[in-house]
């Protein structure tokens, strides 16, 4: 029987992601907010095209749409390609094209953190939401993509409830901030003093913000180097000589120099603890080598972790999120079909 | 059907409650996952409801406060951990913390249940009739009830320090709160318990002090040396001297050794003829 129009109507997802394009290639795909305004003008304009949401993260660049026809799809890449200035012969080595239920199922994995470059990550969840209440906004969304962009937030809340795919985090930085939850609960009152001005103290401290501590301080070897980070991280700066005698003054610190020996003594933090009256004290050692004499680590109400640490367990809970795919997989497949059935009916 | 129940009956219902709720909880850590906050919350309620009722029936029956006996002593003070835990703790949101209560409420009304011996006889009239005595006994109790939860936090707050010190986070380890939380109601906790006591003890040394022979001397001696050990302890952390681990571990000796001294007290009174329960 030959294929009528109607026929061929389907779910498809068009795009690349981190899994078959590179960073390079993915920064010449990724599209700015005007390009997306542009890019939806255009793709309104095809007929043939019912419904569309676009996606764009830096990890991947992704259009979900009901196509009347397969050309649809086809126009829908060369106007993509068109715009972002990319061969469509390169595109289509690198593309991700799929359709109807393999479309579902890949929108609940994205959606429940499955699909990321750091598995069980929730931002994507967020950033689905975002394109999708901008899609709704635009009125590019219809009866197809409305079901299965909704089914697609409540299986990612129950994969992320029911199984510990989104438990414990997997970046040093991430893995810092959440010990300092286990000990100071919320951040907003808690004082930071960064040692060393590098990137991975930078990164650190940027990931404490982003949970709401405010008060950091930056000291450095270098104080030209302290107060020019200071100031990209709204901070204050503290001469580094002075950083031993005002350890008391502060709940956590992050140690990050390339000081060739230590630079916070036992006996330095011991004062300061008696100072602080009940409150912890937290010491995080990112150096190499250690900034920390090692012996703080037995003074009571005082916890210190080095980067070895840090890593294993950020490792750990790599792991740990790896040995839930299967079970997070079957919730998708069991959930991807159910909506499958419904959003057939709908086409 | 109800109707035909007795007041230890009721007792036993609630004591298996709150026996659930530690299988509910133990089933869940297990399986990997955290005790629903929900759900233990659900079930000691019911626990304390019946356990309310059970208490209740006993007071009618005895004609004032089920003091009379170790037995009524363990049940009173594990209901008052379960009332506390209710008003405070539900709003700590710490499901561990439901979880804990629901196991040392089971462990304190169990084990009451468990020895006939303690609920064998019982005391009449122990309050002479007097409505100000009765007040002191039942706030002194209830200050252990406050002091057992007391003894529940420090518990949790030495894990958690144990996790963070060993670096073990994983497992039912992340469910705990954090070190400050738990320091924060341990404290909160600590002064409730330490003023209750003064009151029950400033409303009960009035008539002491107008009939010395009425309290015996061991008696006296042994809840004035908890109060005291409580204020102290009270005193030392509010001047940062009893902090972390020792501060814990002290609010959990202080607690066995009030919860051990509630029988000598109870055995050092008068002996009375016994008198068959409800």
């Amino acid at each position: 029987m030959i294929p009528t129009e109607k026929q061929q109507t389907g779910l498809f997802v068009l795009g690349a992601t981190h899994h078959n394009a590179p960073l390079e290639v993915r920064e010449k795909l990724s599209i700015s907010e005007s390009a997306n305004e542009q890019l939806h003008t255009k793709l309104s304009n095809l007929s043939t095209l019912r419904e569309f949401s676009i996606l764009n993260t830096c990890n991947r660049i992704e259009i979900y749409g009901v196509a009347e026809t397969e050309d649809t799809i086809r126009q829908i890449q060369q106007l993509f390609c068109e715009q972002q200035d990319f061969a469509e012969d390169e595109f289509a080595k690198i593309c991700l094209s799929i359709r109807d239920f393999d479309a579902v199922q890949h929108l609940l994995s994205v959606a429940s953190g499955l699909d990321s470059q750091l598995i069980g990550e929730t931002e994507i969840f967020g950033q689905i939401k975002d394109a999708y209440a901008q899609a709704q906004e635009r009125k590019s969304t219809g009866p197809v993509l409305n079901k299965v962009f909704q089914k697609a937030f409540q299986t990612a809340k129950h994969v992320r409830t029911n199984t510990s795919i989104t438990s414990g985090q997997v970046s040093v930085a991430n893995v810092a901030v959440e010990l300092a939850n286990s000990i100071f609960g919320e951040l907003t009152d808690t004082r930071i003093l960064l040692l060393g001005a590098g990137e991975i103290g930078e990164k650190t401290a940027r990931a404490f913000q982003s949970r709401g501590a405010s008060s950091i301080t930056v000291s450095s070897r270098h104080l030209e180097r302290a107060m020019n980070l200071a100031s990209a991280l709204d901070a204050t700066a503290l001469p580094f000589e002075l950083r031993e005698g005002h350890i008391a003054n502060f709940d956590i610190i992050v140690c990050s120099t390339a000081a060739p020996g230590s630079i916070i003594s036992v006996s330095a933090v011991r004062e300061a603890l008696t100072r602080r009256s009940a409150r912890p004290l937290f010491l995080i050692d990112l150096a190499m080598p250690r900034d920390i004499d090692f012996r703080v680590g037995d003074l009571s109400n005082s916890y210190l972790y080095n980067l070895d640490d840090l890593a294993a367990i950020a490792e750990e809970n790599r792991t740990a999120r790896e040995s839930e795919i299967e079970k997070c997989q079957l919730i998708i497949a069991e959930r991807a079909e159910a909506l499958w059935k419904q959003a057939e009916s709908r086409l | 059907m109800l109707s035909q129940l007795i007041d230890r009956d009721w007792l036993w219902i609630a004591a298996e409650f709150y026996l659930v709720g530690f299988l509910v909880g133990t089933w869940s850590l297990m399986r990997g996952g955290k005790p629903s906050n929900v759900l233990m919350n659900v079930i000691i309620f019911a626990g304390y409801l019946i356990q309310l009722t059970g208490l209740y029936f006993r007071g009618m029956a005895v004609g004032g406060c089920p003091l009379g006996n170790t037995f009524e002593l363990f049940q009173f003070t594990a209901w008052s951990a379960t009332t506390l835990y209710l008003v405070v703790g539900v709003t700590f949101r710490s499901s561990m913390l439901g979880f804990f209560t629901a196991s040392l409420s089971a462990s304190l009304t169990l084990t009451s249940l468990l020895i006939p011996a303690w609920d064998a006889t019982r005391r009449e009239h122990i309050f002479g009739g007097n409505t100000w005595i009765e007040f002191h006994a039942a706030f002194a109790l209830f200050s252990y009830g406050v002091f057992a939860l007391l003894a529940l936090t420090a518990g949790m707050l030495l894990l958690r320090n144990y996790s963070l010190k060993h670096k073990r986070l994983g497992g039912w380890f992340s469910f705990l709160p954090s070190i400050m939380d738990l320091d924060l109601i341990s404290v909160r906790l600590l002064g409730t318990g330490v003023s209750i006591m003064t009151i029950s003890l400033a409303v009960g040394s009035m008539y002491w002090i107008r009939d010395t022979e009425s309290v015996n001397a061991f008696k006296l001696i042994l809840t004035v040396a908890i109060w005291a050990a409580y204020a102290l302890a009270l005193s030392m952390r509010l001047r940062g001297k009893l902090i972390s681990t020792r501060f814990g571990w002290t609010c959990i000796i202080l607690f066995v050794i009030a919860l051990g001294s509630l029988g000598p007290i109870n055995s050092s009174r008068p002996p009375e003829p016994p008198v068959i329960g409800s």
